[in-house]
């Protein structure tokens, strides 16, 4: 890359107006990101603590039950069910679907609800 | 073809047939995780409860723990997938970007080999 040093770049997000598809898309990403790097690494901290027996598996479900072992398990489900709605969304939109203005804000504003309402049953379910 | 722009700088070579590898293993992989993720997140809800010797006598049946070792392979490969995407909008700088996807592989696949090394102990017993 010698040349195009000095080229203008694309202006970030304070110089757009918001929209649902760009929250939608921001989302997306962070919720993924969430996943990959807080989700996973309590994926192998769950699979450890089982694989090392009664005793540590024990110490994990203590954590668990603390209230920032809640904040973490909850918003790893809002995350899971937000990534999976945006991402069902994606899978719409790469068969060329859903990009006409309205069904396309429509179906962004949809998918951040339902994961919070999929996050809500489930929890409600746990809890019961 | 011109030699300014990084896409003036391609334009006219054609494809290089590549380009589709990536975006392509994002959907299946996305596919598995959306199959066996709702598959664990149903499972463990279900569970009469989260005791250890539930949990266990759980996993070590060979579907779940079929299930399990895929949903492992399959996150953390989307896990990497998803992230390098990440490495190339934000970093541009050459050294940094070959480091940041050094240890980006290197994490992804300790990460996938621990979880898989630990549900084979589940299933096999010890």
């Amino acid at each position: 890359m010698a040349a195009a040093k000095n080229r203008p770049i694309s202006p970030h997000l304070q110089i757009w107006r918001w929209g649902p598809a760009m929250l939608v898309s921001i989302l997306h990403r962070v919720t993924g990101d969430g996943l990959a790097v807080v989700g996973l690494g309590v994926l192998l901290y769950w699979l450890g603590s089982l694989a090392g027996g009664d005793a540590s598996y024990n110490a994990f479900l203590a954590h668990a039950g603390t209230w920032y072992g809640k904040v973490v398990l909850i918003g790893l489900t809002w995350a899971f069910f937000n990534h999976m709605a945006s991402g069902l969304r994606h899978f719409v939109l790469d068969i060329g679907a859903g990009f006409e203005l309205k069904s396309n804000a429509f179906w962004s504003v949809v998918t951040p609800i339902v994961a919070i309402v999929l996050t809500v049953a489930t929890w409600a379910t746990v809890l019961r | 073809m011109g030699n300014g722009t990084s896409i003036g700088r391609v334009r006219g070579l054609g494809s290089a047939h590549s380009g589709a590898h990536h975006w392509l293993v994002q959907r299946f992989t996305a596919i598995g995780n959306l199959i066996t993720g709702l598959w664990l997140l149903i499972s463990l809800v279900r569970l009469p409860n989260l005791q250890f010797g539930t949990v266990h006598e759980w996993i070590a049946r060979p579907l779940p723990g079929t299930l399990l070792g895929l949903f492992v392979l399959s996150t953390f490969w989307h896990a990497r997938l998803g992230l390098q995407v990440v490495i190339e909008d934000y970093v541009h700088e050459h050294a940094n970007k070959f480091a940041a996807m050094a240890l980006l592989n290197l994490a992804t696949f300790a990460g996938a080999g621990f979880g898989l090394l630990c549900v084979i102990r589940l299933v096999l017993g010890a």
